[in-house]
């Protein structure tokens, strides 16, 4: 294999590592999103459970019970979200914005007060974390002229959770669009009116769409700290939430879009480091620090209609009033 | 009539919403296979009743019977359990999801939506008519017509089983044929045995389909009657408690035309043609009415008039002065008034008080503004002379809006246009919502205004508000001028061009 | 019975806060507990580090300041009907430009550089406003999502300039040189010091006046509530409501780039990295628990410095409970005035014995 196709090998794979956390946290949003509720809580979902799952892992040693934890934590943010969004009928951006200060604070807090180091976890051993799973025939077709390399390093030898998200996308599509609570979920982001006369109770939609995301954003903050990660450190979501936010309007809220658009953040994201330096054919050598900028750049762009018009739900953060 | 249990009885039914009375131990009984309508002005309680009857409201007191037994109707769900079905008045569609995925909501049959996708079929196989021929149920519903949107709706009512059939204002929104279909529909539903409950307001389709008519006014059922048995006339007077006195009406003396509408043709967001070429002068001193069913242009020709609109092609002149591309405050300051169409939409804003409504489209006047800081003090003052003249209940302009009632909310608005004595006004629906005393007041102040020698162009839905009050009428179908008639026109020749069947 | 209700009904603005508040303070006390530590020591050590004494009180006022301008930038877009989440960036670059003209027009004019170094990060902030609100305006791209993005791009871009191009020459901290003396804020520590609190502190409170008389006494206010209340309306009224959105948003960047007045000339007296430092946040909770009304806002303002600045003080003597404790109580605090604060409404209500308006 050529150094320039090893290369770029790596830089798939490092794109395919660096997407999971988004792909699980944009899915997240997706369902809250698509049944009417704005999210932009997907950070504090992630930050918490990240924390949680290391925590846990950290004093039982098992890395199940700490992506139990996790999730449990990330839904348990849901939930409260839930209530003040669909209950209280509160605002919905200021809700998702109190919970990420709240879990920003809280976690380290919590992580000094129990473990003693300045706002973070203990590392991890290995035995604690999620490793790396090698799919079955990689030794055997490890020698394969083209295929062999691509198979062993971009697709085998991933995380169980980066397989499920990846899992993830085909399952959220049939779920949307074949299922009795897909109809329904639909119809409540678009015309709540609709789903109430009909007998349908739009707070229990919700509630549930909003469980969902917290499991998967529990999923993608428990990848952060004990796959991609050893422990919890404080801000580890670094953005993500947000970034994750701008791939769902980059996928028009539908899920195939949705991950492609986090596999692209991705890649510029793995490339950023590797560009460092090298001069590209018509920019010159761009600076690192700008490279980081150009996610968010492209969705600006996306929102101003230069790179086509995204619809989001019709009800998107209006609250329904209870009407009886 | 046969002597089976009614299909449906509400008895002594009673609503409070705060300190409005909606519905005074209201009874009401609907025979099986029969189309009942029940009237009355806006506000009289029907729409509240409909609600009650199908669980989106909860009675403060009463009782509900189906077919004779008891039952309590807490939600929607537990109407359509006894039967109930209802075609809202803002339908309840989902816009972006098919016509098959509209009706399957909340039938789904199941997790997964196979059961379902074949019961709906199902229900459009049965209920296929020949006027459905354009229906396609894979087509989302944001590309039908209003009237294909309604047969969805009733579809939904159907297939989730209803008896009885509750339409809420149904024909607002159609075109004369379109309403024909519906009454053809109706008729069909009721000879298969179906209890269709029809609330309107709009007595000529009473007549027309209902075997019996309820009137209600202020909360409480006044009359009842068999439509056969009765008249319009009969049905007006009991609807309003007293014969209509009409306004005493000068002739006209008019002077130069104060509005020019010159070819004007407008387009709405998606490039249709919504207004098309029209032409049409009003003169000073004189009152003209645009007739027609809602939908047909109106809205987006005074949207042109007003300034929050571009024309596409075509002039407009105040005074002969082209506004064309003038702003609306431009134009207001060339002597432009406007009663919006829509009260609480574009009229008024209900989170602010009465002074600061009263300030609204006077910010930039001399009397209102000084140096960029506002004159509240007379602000104040001139609102409560208004409120003095106008009879605005109570006459507290630190109160917000949204606490006064629709009447005295239009007042206000009304007093404000009015009182700034534009040359040239332009109202939209100036009566909607209004309590019959203060449309009288309303009626009043803008003959006053012409009496003065201002030109009034006078939109509305109601057809005898514009023949009460316009000098000449116009009549506006599909973006067009269909004709002009005269005040005292034939009823039929209106219809007939409203209707499109005639041309000018 | 009557005065009384009417009593109770004037300080039901002011109460609604303070119990949501409270509510607040219940719970990180309940947090403070969790963590192994004294909830009412550490009140009594909050306290004390805000107020305790001159320099203390100093510090307080200086934090305070930076609060009641980023909460004028949420407040006055928010009466306008947006969401200025925009405060960290509008910030940033109005450092940027402040600390060009500090730098590089300072040594040549001396003082009078000082007003136009204000201007300039108010121009800074404005600017960094008005790319998400023109895109709003005219393409009705989310205000929330690019003024969030513009914070992340601020930060890239300022992070590029300050460490490659207006590092202080031989420095390993990404700082920029010092700014000359001449164009130091005019400092307030010999009245409560020795502190950072500097005259941008009075310009604060001017601001919040100026802001209150806009909103209620002015056309231009008028016109940019109506915008917000009913955009529609608004437009039938004449009222150009993309005009006064885009003015809303300009006035509350150039608000918040002034931040940098008070972090760069008043108190660092050279351009670095991260200066707005969660500010531009914090302003959201402090215009939520001030209502978006200015008195409202300089005092949850002044809570908020206290936080800070007691918050120090706590890290110190009460090593378990680290400072993130008081950002712990500051999203409580949004969450309860904000998201939630319809919660105990009802409950007021009827102690007040007024029927509720749906």
């Amino acid at each position: 294999m050529s150094e320039a196709g090893t290369e770029l090998l790596s830089i798939v794979a490092a794109t395919l590592r660096l997407s999971a956390p988004l792909v699980l946290a944009a899915l997240g949003g997706l369902f809250s999103e698509r049944s009417g509720i704005i999210d932009i809580g997907l950070e504090a979902k992630m930050l918490g459970s990240a924390f949680a799952s290391a925590a846990v892992a950290s004093v039982t040693g098992s890395a199940w019970a700490g992506l139990g934890a996790g999730i449990a934590a990330a839904v348990l943010l849901a939930l409260l979200h839930a209530f003040a969004a669909v209950t209280q009928r509160g605002d919905q951006v200021v809700t998702g914005m109190a919970l990420n200060i709240l879990v920003a604070g809280l976690a380290p807090v919590l992580a000094t007060a129990w473990f003693h180091l300045d706002g973070t976890t203990p590392a991890l051993p290995e035995s604690a974390r999620f490793g790396e799973l090698a799919l079955p025939g990689a030794t055997a077709l490890a020698e394969l002229p083209f295929f062999g390399p691509v198979y062993v390093r971009v697709i085998s030898g991933h995380n169980g959770i980066l397989y499920f998200a990846a899992l993830a996308i085909p399952l959220a599509t049939l779920a949307l669009s074949r299922t009795r609570f897909g109809l329904r979920l639909r119809a409540v982001g678009e015309n709540p009116d609709a789903v109430d006369t009909a007998g349908i109770s739009v707070a229990w939609l919700r509630y549930r769409a909003l469980v969902i995301t917290g499991v998967l954003c529990g999923l993608a903050g428990a990848y952060l700290s004990m796959a991609a990660g050893a422990g919890f450190t404080r801000n580890m979501t670094a953005g993500r939430g947000y970034l994750a936010l701008a791939a769902l309007i980059f996928g028009r809220w539908r899920p195939a879009p949705t991950a492609l658009a986090c596999l692209l953040f991705a890649f510029a994201d793995a490339a950023q480091t590797r560009l460092q330096g090298v001069a590209l054919p018509i920019a010159g050598v761009i600076p690192v620090e700008l490279v980081s900028a150009l996610p968010y750049a492209l969705t600006v762009l996306l929102l101003a209609g230069f790179v086509g018009v995204s619809r989001a739900p019709r009800a998107l953060g209006i609250p329904y009033p209870a009407n009886r | 009539m046969s002597a089976a249990a009614p299909a449906v009885e509400l008895r002594s039914i009673e609503k409070h919403f705060g300190l409005v009375h909606a519905n005074r131990s209201v009874s009401l009984s609907l025979a099986p296979g029969t189309i009942h309508g029940l009237i009355g002005e806006n506000g009289a309680g029907k729409s509240t009743l409909a609600h009650i009857l199908y669980g989106t409201v909860r009675p403060d007191a009463g009782e509900i019977r189906v077919g004779g037994r008891p039952i309590a109707i807490h939600s929607p769900r537990d109407a359509m359990a006894a039967g109930i079905g209802m075609v809202h008045q803002h339908f309840m569609l989902v816009e972006t999801m098919t016509v098959l995925e509209n009706l399957m909501l909340g039938q789904e049959r199941g997790p997964t939506l196979g059961a379902g996708v074949a019961a709906a079929r199902a229900t459009l196989a049965a209920t296929a008519r020949s006027h459905d021929a354009g229906l396609n149920p894979d087509a989302p519903v944001e590309s039908l017509s209003v009237g294909q949107k309604q047969r969805v709706e009733i579809m939904k009512a159907l297939h989730r089983g209803a008896e009885i059939l509750i339409l809420d204002e149904p024909t607002a929104v159609l075109t004369p044929i379109e309403v024909e279909a519906l009454f053809v529909e109706l008729r069909a539903l009721a000879r298969a045995g179906k209890t269709i409950l029809l609330v309107t307001h709009k007595l000529k389709e009473v007549m027309a389909i209902t075997d019996v008519v309820t009137v209600m006014r202020q909360g409480a059922v006044v009359a009842e009657r068999e439509t056969k048995r009765t008249t319009l006339a009969e049905l007006a007077a009991l609807m309003i408690g007293r014969t209509p006195r009409p306004p005493s009406k000068t002739p006209a003396s008019l002077g130069p035309p104060i509005l020019e509408v010159d070819a004007v043709s407008v387009f709405d967001a998606e490039s249709i043609k919504r207004v098309d070429g029209v032409s049409f002068q009003v003169m000073t001193g004189e009152i003209v009415g645009i007739a027609g069913v809602a939908g047909n242009g109106q809205a987006e020709l005074i949207e042109a008039l007003v300034g929050m609109r571009a024309v596409g092609a075509g002039a407009i002149r105040i005074a002969g002065t082209d506004v064309t591309m003038l702003s609306v405050s431009a134009r207001r300051r060339q002597g432009l008034g406007h009663i919006a169409e829509d009260r609480l939409r574009l009229g008024a804003i209900s989170t602010f008080t009465a002074t600061e409504n009263a300030l609204l489209g006077r910010q930039d006047d001399a009397d209102c503004c000084h140096r960029g800081l506002l004159r509240r003090s007379a602000v104040i003052g001139t609102l409560e002379e208004w409120m003095r003249a106008y009879d605005i209940r109570p006459p507290e302009p630190n109160r917000r809006l949204a606490l006064f009632s629709g009447g005295n909310q239009q007042k206000l608005v009304v007093a404000r246009e009015l009182e700034r004595r534009p040359a040239v006004l332009i109202a939209g629906q100036p009566t909607r919502g209004v309590d019959v005393g203060a449309a009288e007041l309303i009626h009043e102040r803008l003959l006053a205004l012409r009496a003065r020698g201002a030109g009034i162009l006078l939109v509305s839905a109601d057809l005898d508000e514009i023949r009460l009050l316009s000098d000449r009428i116009l009549v506006m179908c599909a973006g067009r001028i269909a004709g002009e008639v005269d005040a005292a026109a034939d009823e039929r020749r209106l219809s007939l061009l409203m209707a499109g069947a005639e041309a000018a | 019975m009557t005065r009384a209700i009417t009593l109770r009904r004037r300080v039901e603005p002011a109460l609604i806060p303070l119990i949501n508040l409270a509510a607040a303070l219940v719970l990180s006390a309940i947090v403070v507990l969790a963590a192994g530590s004294d909830p009412v020591e550490a009140m009594v050590v909050l306290a004390r580090g805000a107020a305790g004494d001159r320099a203390s009180l100093g510090y307080t006022l200086y934090y305070a300041t930076n609060f009641i301008l980023t909460g004028l930038a949420v407040a006055l877009p928010f009466h306008a009907g947006v969401f200025n989440i925009g405060g960290e960036g509008q910030a940033y670059i109005g450092g940027l430009l402040a600390s060009l003209v500090c730098l590089f027009i300072g040594p040549a004019i001396g003082w009078p550089a000082i007003p136009l170094a204000v201007l300039a990060a108010a121009a800074g902030g404005a600017l960094w406003a008005l790319v998400p609100a023109w895109l709003f305006v005219t393409r009705g791209s989310h205000v929330v999502i690019t003024t969030i993005m513009f914070n992340f791009i601020a930060s890239a871009v300022m992070t590029f300039l300050i460490v490659n191009v207006l590092i202080a020459p031989g420095q390993s901290s990404p700082e920029s040189v010092a700014f000359p003396v001449t164009v130091w804020m005019p400092s307030l520590g010999a009245l409560l010091g020795p502190s950072p609190l500097n005259l941008t502190f009075p310009l604060a409170l001017v601001l919040a006046a100026a802001v209150s008389i806009l909103l209620r006494a002015s056309r231009r206010g008028f016109e940019l509530r109506a915008a917000g209340a009913n955009p529609e309306a608004a437009r039938a009224a004449g009222i150009s409501t993309g005009a006064a959105t885009i003015l809303a948003l300009m006035l509350g960047g150039a608000i918040a780039g002034l931040v940098a007045v008070n972090e760069l000339m008043g108190a660092q007296h050279r351009l670095l990295l991260d200066f707005p430092a969660g500010y531009g946040f914090m302003g959201i909770a402090v215009a939520l628990m001030g209502r978006n009304r200015p008195l409202g806002i300089c005092l949850a303002a002044l809570f908020f410095g206290a936080l800070y600045q007691g918050g120090t003080e706590l890290s110190f003597e009460m090593p378990k409970v680290t400072r993130d404790i008081v950002v712990v109580i500051e999203g409580l605090t949004v969450l309860f005035c904000g998201a939630l604060e319809n919660l105990f409404r009802a409950r007021i209500a009827r102690w007040l014995g007024r029927e509720m308006v749906a």
